[in-house]
């Protein structure tokens, strides 16, 4: 039990059932379109409709723009009747900075495309198919995740942001008054 | 999902339901994945089941790699941060500005 509550604190249910009804979703596209449900390529092939390259003007973003836009509508409306039906419409806010929602979300968005997948498609559909190249992919991603997220968690405990204002330009006066700063090496350098 | 906060506390180690929506939608579509085309003889809505074969290479290992630390550090990958449009959660927007760029600066560097 003890066990349990360690591994889950917030409960586990509510994490199964969401993960079940994710893929019943995916199942259900497969049953009715027959279609591979990663989420990923819809930021490619809605660029598609923008850009002209080459690259974006391929059969396989341009044919499937149309249904992919479509499916994250779909993802935004099953969203929208959950926190309607069972969150009591309170809007859903999130702490983490928005410099490292953009920063992360560009590896992310990068990331997916080069490495054709993301959560979605390498692992759930990648997965589901039993494809060695998406467990790979997984294996990879869960990795580097693990190591930015502790990485980041650390360093930004330490060192949030509102330092680093203070060590750049470095100043022959030392702006940095805090003594347990990380950064203070470089606030007051011995070496002016 | 639709809160960063949860992943990044998944990728910390301090709580692991992440590993059970994972589990329960794969276990899900493989057996979706393994038994339809058994059972019925094409989609409802189309003539065939289409298949997306993953390769293992270069593109595949380096994005996965700059994905994961991209998730690393926000929390959001593509599926909740589209999600979280329907919650109201409009600080995604920025996740999504960001996954947005991050597709078009692929596309244009590739060939």
């Amino acid at each position: 039990m003890n066990q349990t509550l360690s591994l889950f604190p917030l409960g586990w249910q509510h994490y199964l059932l969401g993960g079940l009804l994710i893929g019943c979703g995916t199942a259900l596209l497969f049953i009715v379109t027959g279609r591979i449900g990663g989420m990923s390529t819809v930021f490619s092939s809605t660029w598609s409709y923008l850009v002209q390259r080459p690259f974006f003007q391929q059969a396989r973003f341009v044919d499937s723009r149309s249904w992919r836009l479509v499916y994250a509508a779909g993802l935004i409306l099953g969203a929208f009747i959950w926190w309607m039906g069972f969150a009591g419409g309170a809007a859903q806010a999130t702490k983490v900075p928005v410099w490292q929602l953009v920063v992360g979300g560009f590896f992310v968005g990068y990331g997916a495309r080069l490495g054709n997948g993301c959560t979605s498609g390498h692992g759930i559909c990648g997965l589901g198919s039993l494809q060695l190249p998406s467990l790979m992919a997984v294996l990879t991603f869960m990795a580097t995740a693990f190591l930015t997220a502790h990485i980041a968690a650390r360093v930004l405990a330490l060192a949030p942001p509102t330092h680093w204002a203070k060590i750049w330009p470095p100043s022959r006066r030392g702006r940095c008054s805090d003594l347990a700063c990380p950064f203070r090496p470089w606030c007051a350098p011995k070496w002016f | 999902m639709v809160r960063p906060e949860v992943v990044l506390s998944f990728l910390r180690f301090q709580d692991f339901g992440l590993m059970l929506v994972m589990g329960g939608a794969v276990l899900v579509v493989l057996v979706a994945y393994k038994l339809v085309p058994r059972i019925m003889a094409r989609p409802v809505l189309d003539d065939h089941f289409h298949a997306h074969p993953s390769v293992w290479n270069r593109d595949t290992a380096a994005g996965a790699a700059i994905f994961g630390i991209g998730w690393g550090l926000c929390g959001v990958c593509p599926g909740p941060a589209i999600a979280g449009l329907g919650t109201g959660n409009w600080d995604l927007l920025w996740a999504l500005a960001g996954i947005s760029l991050g597709a078009l600066v692929q596309g244009l560097r590739a060939r």
